[in-house]
């Protein structure tokens, strides 16, 4: 564990491309929770968000060695902890 | 469970499972073979395929639910699939498994696990993995995990009979110790509610440890069911209710985030113990392509490329393709002739012209396979390749603006959003839409993209009409369809299908892998069958009701006889032109006349077709070889008695073509259809339809490509000099006032128009509901009336020409198209500062 001091909690939407993050819980509740974890939005798990669309929106976000894909309106409803 | 084993001629029934992508239907396809049929399951749209082989001396019959990530009540897939499992009772679970996900694959495994089913593990595409450098030991895999796992390749069939044996002895094995699932703090609690539902009732129904699982989650399905069961005040109702908010007490999260927890740390364990990652492999290339691919900027590029490329290879190469593919139609419709009574003078035998009426609708719509093999071959390529799924990626934002989603993009391309495709395998392929609103909204505006069979209408119009400004307007239609589909879309989500269930765009964006030919080919053929099918079936049960409309009730005998008076006059003329001829004998016979005149209507058709010296000379022996006494009279020579009965005879066919076409358009004039099309008259004066429209319009709801067939033989004055269609449309309408802008108002139409028969049965499939196909029937009809009525009248008042009034309503569509994709963020910006300027330019 990293010391508490250097990360801050934030949502997966906020964060910006090529940033590592850990997830610590979901906002959402119902069939959109549980998609995102069936994809492995699993609390405590590491997800890197790797871009986003060309238009902005969705982002791109890679947990384990697969890809993701899913809109920031999404995104953000979990919640994640940076450093 | 209580599953005991049948006995003697065993049978059993298993059920396939597993999550999308895991290759689950090569899996089926490998067990079963072909002996597959499929329903639907019981009351909703989804699939239900089945297949069943026989294993020393058991039948196994085999079910494969559809692909679902996990087993909640919150899609339709999971619900079929959980249903089935509860009420059917399958023997085994067949638990398909992507080797290379494995982690995300097990919390699948455990839910199944934990509603006690015996479950055999497939673990699937273990080529794939092996290749990215992920090494699984299975043996401690099987272990772990208490039940056989057996690694399979099945496009390769590799592991079928391990797995058929694998079958067969999890169905007759007493024992094991199959992988509990424990919920660390949770764990006493869990199996308190699961004893106490042990001695329920609900016990020989339900698996108990999976409801008290369920119950403490908070599974609304699960609560309905202990409710319905023993009531709403049930004890374990409240216990579970008590357990739940005790732990969110202390805790700070939910239950089912907690059960996520462990299922999770089960899962990495597992995955620590079994799995060694050697290498990161082929996910780099994916990585190094996907930077390029989906770069910001270079994005737009590569799809507009892709786009071209398909346009290119499908429409165009696939286009002079048809040019030899042709041909063979040509044959299948002259020995279609040949079979059938022959021809008369004036009027053929019925069943003669409907016969030949059917194969040319189908002809017309079977001309387009090459172009449909080719563009659903390169479809398949862009969703193996995985490259689809990034396009849905870059489109998602533009497409979810309007109420659709990225997953838009494939049945939206199948219908021809670039000029040419099929609504039906378009309205087909909008099955792995998650969004339901969506999903309905695409359903309901792919028909608006360009089928390839709209093409030839429009070509008709803009050579007589716009000849100078053919590309614009080409271009005009093609775009203005993609416009007008995105409005309603969002119109229809905001209004019709606003209670319609969303879902979100969350999807897995696959490694790139290299498309199978197999697969390719297989798809390919696959759908452009689905065509065929249509075009076999649908459009030639309408094309002959189209055309008994057209032919019944018919003119009145006085005119037929008035038109067989001219025709004995014509003949009377000839036998007058050729008494002095040798061959007088020879034409007595009204029989060897009709044939000698159909002969030289053939070969005056063949000799159009013909260009150059050599291929007309080689059509001259054709001819003469196959007609060898008639041929001295299309072509006499030296014969001088031959040359005056030819003369006669070119006098001859020539009445005889004008009375069959004056026959023919009385005959649709004073039909069912020509009489609702002048009825219609007075309606479609809004929008500048005359009556001949409304027929074309009207018959073409069989299929588009009818249309042109229609207008064209209402359109035929002048044909006797050999006019093309375009000319002789071009000189009549010009009489009657037809002008350009008429034309535009009758394309505007055809673009809104409502899809052909054959769509609105897929539309029927995929919705699930009649009211959705009378809908897709009726709204785009007002819609297209409304917007023809306006242009048209809209055009006339402003004293505004064809291509103006294109001009001026393109420019609308767009600006609406654009408020109304911004119009979350910026719409009322752009709304007042529009407001602003035209006030100061006013």
């Amino acid at each position: 564990m990293n010391s508490q001091r250097k990360q801050h909690r934030c949502m997966l939407g906020d964060i910006q491309p090529g940033t590592m993050a850990k997830i610590r819980c979901h906002h959402s509740c119902g069939a959109i929770r549980q998609r995102l974890l069936d994809l492995g939005f699993v609390p405590d798990s590491e997800v890197n968000v790797v871009r986003r669309a060309p238009l902005g929106d969705p982002i791109q976000c890679k947990i384990a060695n697969y890809n993701i894909t899913l809109r920031i309106s999404e995104a953000s409803l979990i919640e994640v902890e940076c450093e | 469970m209580t599953n005991t084993p049948k006995s003697t001629q065993e049978k059993i029934l298993a059920g396939l499972a597993g999550q999308q992508n895991a290759g689950k239907s090569t899996t089926f396809n490998m067990l079963t073979g072909a002996n597959q049929h499929i329903a639907n399951y019981p009351g909703v749209t989804v699939d239900k395929k089945s297949g069943s082989y026989t294993y020393q001396g058991s039948k196994v019959e085999v079910v494969d639910l559809p692909g679902t990530y996990s087993l909640t009540s919150f899609s339709l897939e999971e619900r079929v699939t959980r249903d089935f499992l509860i009420t059917e009772k399958p023997d085994v679970i067949i638990n398909v498994v992507d080797a290379s996900s494995l982690k995300r694959s097990l919390y699948f495994t455990f839910q199944v696990l934990e509603m006690g089913f015996p479950v055999v593990v497939a673990l699937n595409m273990m080529d794939v993995a092996e290749r990215n450098g992920v090494e699984i030991d299975v043996a401690r895999l099987q272990h772990r995990l208490g039940i056989d796992v057996i690694p399979t390749v099945g496009r390769k069939g590799k592991g079928k009979n391990e797995l058929r044996e694998a079958i067969l002895a999890v169905t007759r094995r007493k024992e094991g110790k199959v992988l509990h699932i424990a919920y660390e703090e949770l764990e006493s609690a869990i199996q308190g509610l699961e004893d106490q539902f042990r001695q329920t009732k609900l016990a020989d129904i339900y698996p108990a440890r999976w409801l008290a699982v369920k119950l403490v989650e908070g599974d609304s399905e699960a609560e309905r069911i202990v409710a319905l069961e023993l009531g709403l005040t049930a004890g374990e109702l409240e216990t579970a209710r008590k357990i739940k908010q005790s732990f969110e007490e202390s805790h700070y999260m939910t239950v089912a985030d907690y059960i996520m927890g462990c299922r999770d740390r089960l899962a990495s364990s597992i995955i620590a113990s079994c799995v060694n990652e050697t290498r990161q492999g082929k996910a780099n290339i994916s990585e190094a392509i996907d930077a390029v691919v989906l770069n910001r900027f270079a994005a737009p590029i590569f799809l507009v490329a892709t786009v071209f490329v398909i346009y290119q290879l499908s429409i165009v190469k696939g286009y002079d393709l048809t040019q030899y593919w042709w041909p063979f139609l040509a044959k299948f419709r002259a020995i279609v002739a040949s079979i059938l009574p022959g021809a008369g003078m004036l009027e053929d035998p019925y069943i003669r012209s409907m016969a030949l009426w059917m194969v040319d609708s189908a002809n017309a719509l079977l001309n387009y396979i090459p172009i449909f093999l080719i563009l659903f071959a390169l479809i398949a390529i862009l969703e193996d390749s995985g490259y689809m799924a990034r396009i849905a990626f870059i489109l998602d934002k533009l497409f979810h603006a309007f109420g659709l989603h990225g997953q838009s993009t494939l049945p939206y391309i199948l219908g021809g959003v670039f000029a040419g495709g099929c609504a039906v395998p378009g309205v087909m392929s909008t099955k792995g839409i998650p969004d339901e609103r969506s999903r309905m909204a695409t359903i309901l505006t792919v028909p608006y993209m360009n089928c390839l069979a709209k093409i030839p209408f429009y070509t008709l119009l803009v050579n007589v009409f716009f000849a100078p400004y053919k590309s614009w307007v080409m271009l005009f239609l093609s775009t203005i369809t993609i416009f007008v589909a995105l409005l309603v879309a969002k119109l229809l989500t905001v209004t019709v299908l606003k209670t319609k269930e969303t879902a979100p765009f969350v999807m897995e964006l696959p490694n790139y892998h290299p498309p199978t030919f197999f697969g390719v080919g297989q798809r390919a053929v696959e759908r452009t069958w689905q065509y065929i099918k249509k075009v076999g079936t649908i459009v030639v049960a309408v094309s002959v009701c189209v055309f008994t409309l057209l032919q019944f009730p018919g003119m009145s005998d006085e005119r037929r006889t008035f038109f067989q008076e001219e025709m004995n006059k014509a003949l009377g003329q000839f036998q007058e032109k050729i008494k002095e001829s040798s061959y007088v004998s020879r034409f007595k016979d009204d029989a060897a006349l009709v044939e000698l005149v159909s002969l030289y209507n053939d070969f005056k058709t063949a000799k159009l077709n013909t260009k150059g010296a050599e291929a007309n000379e080689e059509l001259d022996t054709r001819y003469k070889k196959a007609n060898p006494e008639l041929f001295v009279f299309l072509k006499p020579e030296q014969d001088k008695d031959a040359d005056t009965v030819s003369k006669a005879l070119r006098g001859l066919a020539s009445t005889q073509k004008t009375l069959r076409r004056q026959i023919k358009e009385e005959q649709i004039g004073t039909s069912v259809l020509g009489m609702v099309g002048r009825s219609l008259e007075p309606v479609t004066r809004w929008a500048g339809f005359d009556w001949k429209i409304n027929v074309a319009i009207l018959s073409s709801f069989a299929a588009r490509e009818s249309s042109v067939a229609t207008i064209g033989v209402l359109y035929q004055q002048g044909a006797d000099e050999n006019k093309s269609l375009e000319e002789r449309m071009g000189a009549e309408t010009n009489d009657s006032g037809f002008t350009p802008l008429h034309a535009l108002a009758v394309m505007v139409f055809f673009a809104l128009y409502p899809p052909c028969l054959a769509t609105t049965i897929m539309i029927k499939v995929q919705t699930g509901s009649y009211k959705w196909m009378v809908f897709s029937i009726l709204f785009p009809t007002a819609l297209g009336f409304i917007t023809a009525s306006g242009i048209y009248s809209g055009g006339k008042a402003m004293n505004l020409s064809g291509i103006q009034m294109m001009g001026v309503f393109y420019l609308f569509v767009v600006a609406l198209t654009v408020v109304t994709g911004l119009s979350k963020s910026w719409g009322r910006k752009i709304i007042k500062s529009a407001g602003l300027a035209v006030a100061e330019n006013g």
